[in-house]
């Protein structure tokens, strides 16, 4: 499996991607109205931050696997990956900033990047609270991997791990198959070293989205089923899932756009469109940083090259103050985060 | 002219179907003709489908169940998405279909049972 840059898809760009979001799939204009103007409409344009808590580092876009939608195209042909020279400038950053209270490490697989392991134990050092976005079959994907749950453990870092279904055949059909069975194997590795279970202080907590064109159902309704589900059939334990809705983004919209689904998905996240669920967005507590260094106001305006509007773009330069008079940069596919109780990188926003 | 001749054609069928999956959106709009019954009718709705006795998983399988039983085409749309997204498999899905038909059959065949008595009622 390849992915979208490696096969020479045109809509591995962002430019490309920014033109379908923008000017719909016939040229002609979105059928759905600007996410600017539903902003204005509801008295929340322009979007504008709070204090960045958490800095969340996209330590680069090689990956083990190849999800079908995965916004941010990554794969094993993929070679940006987060060098040691910015990696100190988020370091130097942290210790300027207090303020900056959690480090939220995402990917592609971030455990794939060299530094991986450095760069947690200096964060480690710094006091500060870790999230490691794991895609779960790296921990049994080499042998080098397999003591990944013990270096968590000694680093205290909370695990949030990505699993579409509790079973084969909806997992497999986003992630790939063999993902499930590989997946629930690191589950059990967690659990075995503490993760999940109660009164260990080690959180894991799930990640669901939905395979295919559909909306999450409500986080804890699905969370009962999972903890039910994965109890019965594999004695898997977990603190919390996280329903966090797909966004017309990479691969994401690719497979909108083949499976004829891409209007009406737009349609459903404009009918689900919930002016509550605004004041809650991951994009005003949290700054996104690039494999390269530069800033943008989350993960998908990463992807879409969309950077923060601010003098300091580069973690280099980062200026919390200059950073909190900026305005947030929005476009169509911010409409996946404002959709029914709200989605981001914390699960739903409203329960 | 064929051009013109076949846009004709489709223009006409779209407006002279009886089901339109847009309408679905607007089933809310219900109310513009009969305002106190409509909103008396979505309150009740909604209650109905929260988590009670039946969780609310539950009964959007029931839903979709007798969705194919009214042989509503909204509904159908409604309760397979609802139903999906609420973590019900597509086995599952098609077992409560089943169920659905198996009913409406059996509905027909235990009135054989009426034919049956009024035939034994009436021959020699």
């Amino acid at each position: 499996m390849k992915s979208s840059k490696a096969k020479g898809n045109k809509l591995a760009e962002s430019t490309e991607q920014l033109e379908v979001l923008e000017h719909g799939i016939h040229g002609n204009g979105q059928t759905i109205p600007a996410f600017d103007e539903m902003l204005m409409k509801h008295g929340r344009f322009p979007l504008t931050p709070v204090s960045t808590s958490i800095l969340q580092i996209n330590m680069g876009k090689m990956c083990n696997q190849v999800c079908r939608h995965c916004h941010v195209d990554a794969g094993p042909d993929r070679k940006e990956i987060t060098r040691r020279e910015v990696m100190g400038f988020c370091i130097e950053s942290l210790k300027k900033n207090p303020g900056l209270t959690t480090v939220d490490l995402t990917g592609g697989a971030p455990e794939m990047n060299p530094d991986f392991r450095w760069f947690v134990e200096q964060v480690f050092s710094l006091n500060r609270h870790i999230i490691v976005r794991c895609n779960l079959t790296i921990i049994v994907a080499n042998k080098k991997y397999n003591d990944l749950p013990e270096f968590f453990k000694q680093h205290n870092v909370e695990v949030v791990s990505s699993l579409p279904f509790y079973t084969k055949a909806r997992t497999d059909s986003q992630r790939g198959t063999g993902v499930f069975e590989e997946s629930i194997k690191a589950l059990k590795m967690l659990n075995e070293v503490g993760y999940g279970k109660e009164g260990s202080g080690l959180v894991l907590k799930l990640v669901y989205n939905p395979a295919g064109a559909f909306l999450p159902a409500a986080q804890l309704l699905l969370e009962n089923e999972f903890k039910h589900s994965l109890k019965k059939d594999f004695d898997i334990e977990f603190n919390q899932l996280l329903t966090i809705t797909n966004m017309p983004v990479s691969r994401y919209l690719e497979y909108l756009l083949e499976s004829g689904n891409y209007e009406k998905y737009m349609q459903k996240l404009l009918d689900a469109f919930n002016p509550a669920a605004i004041q809650g967005l991951m994009c005003r507590n949290t700054l996104s940083v690039g494999w390269d260094g530069y800033l943008y106001d989350c993960d998908f305006n990463q992807m879409l090259e969309l950077k923060v509007d601010s003098t300091v773009d580069h973690i280099s330069d980062y200026n919390p103050e200059k950073l909190l008079s900026r305005n947030i940069v929005v476009n169509q596919h911010c409409y996946g985060c404002t959709a029914g109780a709200g989605s981001g990188c914390g699960g739903a926003i409203i329960e | 002219m064929t051009g013109l001749y076949t846009l004709t054609i489709i223009n006409n069928f779209m407006s002279n179907h009886y089901y339109n999956a847009e309408d679905l959106g607007k089933f809310g709009s219900i109310t513009e003709f009969q305002k106190a019954m409509g909103d008396k009718f979505f309150e009740w709705y909604g209650k109905v489908f929260e988590e009670g006795d039946l969780t609310a998983r539950e009964k959007s399988l029931i839903a979709l169940a007798v969705a194919h039983t009214v042989q509503c085409p909204y509904c159908i749309d409604a309760y397979s998405n609802d139903a999906f997204e609420k973590g019900w498999s597509k086995e599952q899905m098609m077992e409560a279909v089943h169920v659905a038909a198996a009913i409406r059959g059996g509905s027909s065949l235990v009135h054989g049972v009426q034919m049956m008595n009024k035939v034994k009622e009436i021959a020699m």
